[in-house]
């Protein structure tokens, strides 16, 4: 029994001293860490919006949405950015569903009129060597989406050139592409007809 | 070395065992989940490499430290605590100084805890042994994981598209700048390489190829066929 008691005094003081410890260091590194991931997402946010300056930093605008035509989960960011608080652009968050390996998480970046500016890939699983080239590091084939938009377009554009759309595929993967083509288009419609939930 | 220690084994042959004849990678074949998932490329294997020493180090000396506070009944949870609090360290300072290659490490830095090498040692090695003798064996195991992760890392990566640590800028920011090899043209790499099968294949080859050289070395020196592993006692 008294080695018992003891044997949970010495977890318990043990347990109390790696407490301590983490909170200590989380506290401690908490500030630069947030500080190290808000410069990073403004970093990937800054190429996928006009031109500053902005009335905010884009940051301080985040809300969170639920629109199931960008992704199935609650709570997906947007982020806009204002000029003389006259609407300047926006970057929604996509999931593209159907990859050839599970979600391609994108960000789109669209100015108000809804010209695409840019779009990104966050994460993505798909077949290394042939799915990758999403990646901008890899191929610059996520540019092709650059300046287009549903006035310059019809629906039949929105797929990979094989199958009679506008854009290239890649070589040996066309389930990819088109999953990306496919989202975005998605989100291109949900923003024209949500621009007053957008820019409220 | 000799003089280090006394009554305990030199540490020679601690560093022989763990980079070598009792290489945590080769020989024991533990944390294989990470060693596997994560040694897609050099830059990722290097990575995964320096935060399990890193852990080791800090595991296996606290351990020792600690080992005679600690009795049989309460040593697993206290292992358990030490190393968990190891790794959720060193995974809020990666998350603020590395945050590239931490994302890229992704959910196999938190499971750095889960890597049985590490209770493991913490068990045979350091809950027996001097804080000295247990440091110089962290160093040895994790210099032991380290090496083989990034063999594999970097056969894969030179295989399956050419290159080596191509991400090492990405990852490791600035310093890393020009270690980036193109050996060949990625156009013309074995796919396979990259993708999980490509792992076990390579790991595979390491493993014959450990044994082949121990077989000559044993061939030559003693002309004969002894034990190639000597065990130590299972560890669960």
């Amino acid at each position: 029994m008294n080695n018992t008691a003891t044997n949970g005094m010495k977890l318990g003081v043990f347990t109390l001293i790696a407490l301590l410890l983490l909170i200590t260091t989380n506290a401690l590194t908490r500030e630069h860490v947030s500080r190290i991931q808000q410069a990073l997402l403004l970093k990937s946010l800054s190429v996928l919006l006009p031109a500053g300056p902005y009335d905010a930093s884009p940051l301080t605008s985040k809300r969170l949405i639920t629109a199931t035509a960008l992704g199935p989960t609650n709570g997906i960011p947007l982020y806009t950015v204002y000029r003389n608080k006259r609407p300047l652009g926006a970057v929604l968050s996509i999931t593209a569903p159907d990859g050839y390996n599970g979600d391609i998480n994108l960000l789109l970046g669209v100015d108000y009129q809804g010209s695409i500016i840019g779009v990104r890939v966050t994460a993505h699983t798909e077949t290394p060597g042939l799915g990758d080239d999403l990646e901008l590091k890899r191929s610059n084939w996520i540019t092709l989406f650059n300046g287009q938009s549903l006035n310059t377009t019809t629906s039949n554009d929105w797929q990979v050139k094989k199958q009679g759309g506008q854009f290239d595929g890649f070589t040996g993967a066309t389930v990819t592409p088109n999953a990306v083509i496919t989202a975005v288009y998605r989100a291109l419609q949900w923003y024209e007809e949500n621009r007053s939930v957008v820019f409220p | 070395m000799r003089n280090l220690d006394t009554a305990q084994p030199p540490t020679y042959g601690l560093w022989k065992q763990g980079l070598w004849a009792e290489n945590p990678a080769l020989v024991k074949l533990l944390g294989l989940c990470p060693l596997l998932a994560v040694s897609n490329n050099a830059a990722n294997g290097l990575g995964l490499g320096l935060a399990t020493l890193l852990t080791l180090v800090i595991a296996n000396t606290t351990v020792s430290a600690c080992r005679t506070l600690l009795s049989n009944a309460i040593r697993i949870p206290a292992y358990m605590l030490i190393i968990a609090s190891t790794v959720t360290l060193i995974d809020m300072l990666m998350k603020g100084w590395l945050p590239e290659l931490h994302a890229s490490l992704g959910i196999f830095l938190p499971l750095i805890v889960t890597n049985c090498l590490i209770i493991g040692r913490s068990e045979a090695f350091a809950s027996r042994h001097g804080v000295l003798d247990s440091l110089h064996d962290a160093l040895a195991m994790g210099i032991g994981f380290l090496w083989v992760v990034l063999v594999l890392g970097g056969v894969r990566e030179l295989v399956g598209q050419g290159t080596l640590f191509d991400e090492a800028p990405l990852l490791l920011g600035d310093m890393a700048a020009n270690w980036p090899v193109q050996l060949f043209d990625s156009d013309h790499g074995l796919l396979i390489a990259l993708l999980p099968p490509g792992a076990f294949f390579t790991l595979g080859l390491l493993l014959a190829c450990k044994n082949w050289i121990d077989i000559q070395l044993n061939r030559s020196s003693l002309n004969s066929y002894p034990p190639l592993i000597e065990s130590e006692p299972p560890v669960k």
